[in-house]
């Protein structure tokens, strides 16, 4: 049985992307909707979700995490971003929602993180009985320092992002007010002027016959 | 060798059986989509399978071979990257040119036949240094134990350097909006301040020679 090497690299792939267990995703949430995942955990696994209203309203979201028994593990209503960290107490469909069912008009988007489980090990780390070398521990202490500092630059990011969709919104807005309010200047101006003149005219009008 | 890749290859089948990755419903025909913002240069790999609801078990077929999924790639400047019918599960990645909001929508291209009942989507995204696969990169590059550890710190560091250049660059976009508010309100203040006066004395010199014509003043 030959496997060449891009098929091996696939299927490692494959194998590492349904493996680790934590996934990011931003998705748009419409107004007055519902939108749930699922995840299977198993008994006595820590897991942690994460989230973050980016745009849309006042930025809150209702957020509701339901156990296989339908008991509610952590419910939150019009929350701007929040963290939460489980553990499983039963192996079984874990079900995250969103919901914007209170807003009629706005329309979100949403980024949730859930991590379930440590991190999946370095292949061959791990394996060996032997004590960490004090490169090793180090090794170890720098990876969990940057994984800290990728999560604190996501929560920046989004931040900004918040921030700049907010400035963009008000800048298009500015405009189009502008606009608006400059033409109905010009407008009442020219009313103003004939409804004043006809006041005063000989013909009889509209206006004076009142 | 050999062996190991044999073994990883019953590995795979062994985990597409169990399917652990995330997932969520959709009816069928309906578009989901998914933003990923990210820095350019960086890979993303989408893994995702699909599941037919059966109402004569009141379950989900594992798998369905008459169902596709139409995936689609969207870049910041809404150019489609990629657009294409895929089978029931699939992989796909991609790599980032531009720094931005790219777009991933997925939809079943299922026909009339079977609509208005629900798929099931095991979805999974990973983005930049979590999809890069370090089993498959010690075997390749025959990095020790200690090496792999400081090749994925590297690229951890990497990551956060890209994401630091992309910060930049989007907080100038943010600056230049703020300050092209900042113009705009400073503009269109004097502009409506001119407006307003040129407009007053229009009025009054107008309506006082109209006055004066009528001879009421």
């Amino acid at each position: 049985m030959y496997i060449t090497p891009l098929v091996t690299t696939i299927l490692f792939t494959l194998i590492h992307g349904i493996f680790s267990k934590s996934v990011e995703l931003t998705f748009e949430l419409p107004d007055s909707a519902v939108e749930c995942f699922f995840q299977d955990i198993e008994k006595n696994t820590s897991a942690a979700l994460e989230y973050q209203v980016i745009t849309g309203g006042q930025y809150d979201v209702d957020v509701k995490i339901e156990g296989p028994n339908k008991q509610i593990i952590y419910q939150q209503q019009k929350m701007q971003y929040d963290s939460h960290q489980f553990t499983a107490q039963q192996t079984g469909i874990y079900k995250v929602c969103f919901s914007n069912e209170f807003s009629t008009f706005s329309h979100k988007l949403v980024y949730m993180e859930l991590n379930v489980g440590p991190e999946k090990p370095l292949p061959g780390v791990g394996e060996h009985a032997t004590v960490l070398t004090q490169l090793e521990t180090s090794a170890e202490e720098i990876h969990s320092a940057l994984n800290r500092i990728i999560d604190h630059q996501t929560h920046h990011r989004l931040r900004e992002a918040q921030g700049r969709k907010r400035a963009e919104d008000l800048n298009e807005r500015v405009f189009w007010w502008s606009m608006g309010e400059t033409l109905a200047i010009v407008c009442v101006t020219f009313a103003q002027v004939m409804v004043l003149k006809n006041f005063f005219s000989d013909r009889p009008t509209v206006y004076n016959r009142m | 060798m050999e062996i190991f890749k044999i073994s990883s290859l019953i590995a795979l089948f062994i985990v597409f059986d169990v399917t652990s990755a995330l997932y969520f419903h959709i009816a069928e025909g309906e578009r989901k989509c998914f933003i990923e913002e990210i820095p350019d240069d960086t890979t993303v790999i989408v893994n995702y399978k699909v599941e037919l609801y059966d109402p004569r078990s009141g379950g989900f077929m594992p798998s369905t071979p008459g169902i596709g999924m139409h995936v689609e790639v969207r870049d910041p400047d809404d150019k489609m990257l990629m657009s294409r019918v895929y089978s029931s599960e699939g992989m796909i990645s991609f790599t980032s040119v531009k720094p931005g909001e790219h777009v991933i929508c997925m939809y079943s291209n299922s026909t009339s036949w079977f609509s208005g009942s629900q798929l099931r989507v095991h979805l999974d995204i990973q983005v930049g240094e979590h999809a890069v696969d370090y089993a498959n990169v010690a075997h390749k590059d025959k990095l020790t134990e200690l090496q792999l550890r400081i090749r994925q710190l590297l690229d951890q560091v990497h990551q956060i350097t890209k994401e630091q250049s992309y910060q930049r660059h989007r907080e100038e976009r943010f600056r230049q909006t703020s300050e092209s508010t900042n113009q705009r309100v400073l503009w269109w203040s004097l502009l409506q301040t001119g407006v307003l006066v040129g407009i007053g004395y229009w009025q009054m010199r107008h309506l006082k020679s109209f006055f004066e014509a009528k001879k009421l003043v």
